[in-house]
């Protein structure tokens, strides 16, 4: 995967008609969006609806579902993800992933940033690396004594800063976020929502949210996904516009009754 | 148990009945049958070892073929004889022929005192045993044992005997229960379980490995595999034996027997070694050690292969550094399970051709060789008591080499599950 014309592209992720399927179950339906370099882009939409399927096919996550493949194209700076020459190993080191629930390797604070740098082939200084990913993550200042304790130990939002210094130290562009804040408490959801703030201006954040307050407050751009027709278990974006626009004044009804609470 | 408070709230009658006392009856029942079941099964354990234990040991009455006192040399007793004088009471009841069969053997300067005089006990006192009793009778019924010493055995060795002592453990095999001990057959053991272990474990888990993580598409073929692996782990043993000898002692013959690599066992001259029996267990534990280090690889939680996989990790860097490490407890207790089953069997052993006498200790992989189960079944059909004595002593030591070897494996699963 060559690096084309990363300062002129303004989208760094594109879909195109993309659909996404479970064996013969169409998960999500042709979605178009585009998400912009250093924002915040949402996704919100009731359960079910596939915002973590189309999530994790921006990363090629979904393809470890043995029976998933998908249709259409999600275009990188310029270069098509799912082409038979892209390596799926590489899309993830470039696009990095925190998931819904804190995931710490059962390993030391250190050798939870350290290991991914180090299966990278990372050269440089790894004490520096694994202390700025930590600045990064602002979580430094709460384990910079507690280095070599295992990252089990901490507390749940601790787990998931400590998951989004993990990705950070791959150096990827594109930060993934399912839902990282759905198993934590409101404090550290406003840790979590601040930090992606700082991020923003060196990474792409998409975020997946139930909260759609946590959307309104946190993003620049919103996708609304809904399941396309009654009785057609398929789920589509059917409104993508800037947040504001999407929380005041959406042009699609069910998106306005679905971001004022008449349902959903 | 009826609480009148809650009727009178209710002023219609109610849709439910008074079943709270029947269903604790119910739950009583089903307890009281599982308290049952435990106390069966530790009875049955508390049996076997006692019986084991008191066959093992017991007071013992010896007859000797040539009594000791005639041997004095110069009124000095035997017991008290210096080496010197040892050799020459072999030397004048052996003959010739055998007096310097034991000198090439093992020449008699590099002899000490008591081994020789242990020889001059073996080979021309030779204690039989005349009567014996069980350690419970030993200890309940001394009163009585002891007149019938004193009536008909003035004269004779009486001893309490542990069967199961140092000696025992370090002798080998002979025909005599008296001076019979369990070295070569333990020998045996430990090099059939080593070989097994070396066979079965590297290759059991990286065969979970591959149906684990790799093979994951639900296709016939796999599942073909995965249903032939669940029922190769039924199949009874004995079928392994004929397996075994079929594949390793017949057709591998060159390579069991060691021929091939040219240190052939003078002895053997067949495939019926510690290898082919080594690999026969293995063929049998193997099944065993796939199925359980699946269990315990697909125990590793899914989110710790996600977090893997997200930062850009391969399959092979997430299995080798995040899986296995995880799944290394599980695989060992697998392990353990085999290991037991292993060492415990006798049929298939039976048929890959396990010697019932060998005079030589297994020295490698390539010797004859006799495993404990196989010796211990040997000496309880013989028809003598002593046989059953010595193969209570032998049982206890299966049962500590089995716990000893558990204990290992115990210890290095604790050692892995406290990594982090």
């Amino acid at each position: 995967m060559t690096k084309s014309n990363t300062d002129e592209t303004e989208y760094v992720l594109e879909t195109k008609d993309l659909n996404i399927f479970y064996g013969d179950f169409m998960a999500v339906t042709n979605v178009n969006m585009k998400v912009q370099r250093n924002k915040i882009t949402a996704i919100i939409g009731p359960s079910g609806c596939g915002k973590s399927t189309l999530l994790r096919a921006f990363n090629r996550m979904n393809e470890l579902v043995p029976s998933s493949r998908i249709e259409g194209e999600i275009i990188f700076q310029g270069q098509n993800l799912y082409a038979p020459e892209v390596d799926p190993v590489e899309v993830r080191h470039r696009i990095g992933m925190v998931f819904q629930k804190p995931n710490p390797f059962p390993k030391s604070i250190y050798d939870n940033i350290a290991w991914g740098a180090r299966i990278h082939g990372f050269k440089g200084d790894m004490d520096e690396l694994v202390v700025y990913s930590l600045k990064q993550a602002a979580l430094w200042d709460e384990v910079k004594d507690i280095l070599d304790q295992s990252g089990l130990a901490l507390s749940g939002g601790q787990q998931q800063r400590l998951c989004i210094a993990r990705a950070l130290a791959v150096q990827p562009e594109v930060i993934l976020m399912d839902e990282p804040a759905s198993a934590l408490d409101p404090i550290a959801t406003l840790k979590i929502e601040e930090l992606m703030q700082d991020l923003k201006k060196n990474y792409t954040i998409v975020i997946v949210t139930h909260n759609m307050q946590q959307a309104a407050r946190a993003s620049d751009y919103t996708a609304m996904m809904m399941l396309d027709k009654e009785g057609v278990r398929t789920g589509t974006v059917i409104e993508f516009d800037e947040t504001n626009v999407i929380f005041t004044r959406p042009k699609d009804k069910r998106t306005e009754d679905y971001v004022t609470g008449r349902f959903g | 148990m009826s609480q009148p408070e809650f009727n009178t709230i209710q002023e219609k009658p109610s849709d439910f009945t008074d079943n709270v006392q029947a269903r604790h009856r119910s739950g009583l029942i089903w307890t009281l049958l599982f308290q049952f079941s435990t106390i069966v099964g530790i009875v049955a354990l508390a049996t076997l070892l006692a019986t084991t234990i008191n066959q093992s040991s017991g007071i013992v009455i010896y007859e000797a073929k040539v009594d000791p006192s005639s041997l004095a040399v110069k009124g000095v007793p035997l017991e008290d004889q210096s080496k010197e004088q040892l050799m020459g009471v072999l030397q004048a009841n052996l003959s010739e022929g055998a007096y310097n069969k034991i000198n090439r053997e093992t020449p008699f300067e590099e002899q000490s005192r008591d081994d020789v005089y242990d020889l001059v006990i073996e080979r021309i006192v030779k204690y039989q045993v005349a009567e014996s009793w069980l350690l419970w009778e030993s200890l309940t019924n001394r009163s009585e044992i002891d007149q019938i010493i004193a009536q008909e055995y003035p004269n004779n060795l009486v001893r309490f005997v542990i069967w199961f002592n140092w000696d025992f453990l370090t002798s080998k095999q002979s025909s005599d229960p008296v001076i019979a001990g369990v070295r070569s057959a333990f020998l045996g053991s430990l090099w059939t379980i080593f070989i097994t272990v070396l066979f079965a474990f590297p290759i059991g888990v990286m065969a979970a490995i591959y149906l684990e993580e790799y093979a994951t598409t639900d296709n016939w073929f796999n599942r073909l595999i995965q249903t032939n692996i669940n029922n190769l782990a039924g199949v009874p043993s004995i079928i392994y034996g004929i397996l075994g000898l079929a594949i390793f002692v017949r057709a591998l013959q060159p390579i069991t027997s060691g021929s091939i690599f040219g240190t052939v066992d003078p002895t053997t001259a067949n495939g019926r070694t510690i290898l082919s029996a080594g690999l026969t267990l293995g063929l049998l534990v193997l099944p065993l050690i796939i199925i359980n280090s699946q269990e315990a690889i697909r125990a590793v939680p899914g989110s710790l292969r996600n977090a893997s996989y997200g930062i850009g990790a391969t399959k092979w860097q997430t299995v080798w550094s995040h899986v296995l490490p995880n799944a290394i407890p599980g695989i060992l207790t697998g392990t353990i399970l085999a290991i037991s089953r292993a060492i415990g069997e006798t049929a298939p052993l039976v048929v890959v051709g396990a010697s019932t006498v060998i005079l030589l200790d297994p020295d490698g992989p390539f010797s004859k060789f006799t495993t404990l189960p196989i010796q211990i079944y040997q000496w309880t059909t013989r028809p003598q008591d002593e046989f059953r004595f010595i193969a209570a002593a032998a049982i206890i030591t299966l049962l500590i080499l089995l716990l000893s070897l558990n204990a290992t494996a115990v210890l290095l699963r604790n050692r892995f599950s406290r990594r982090y």
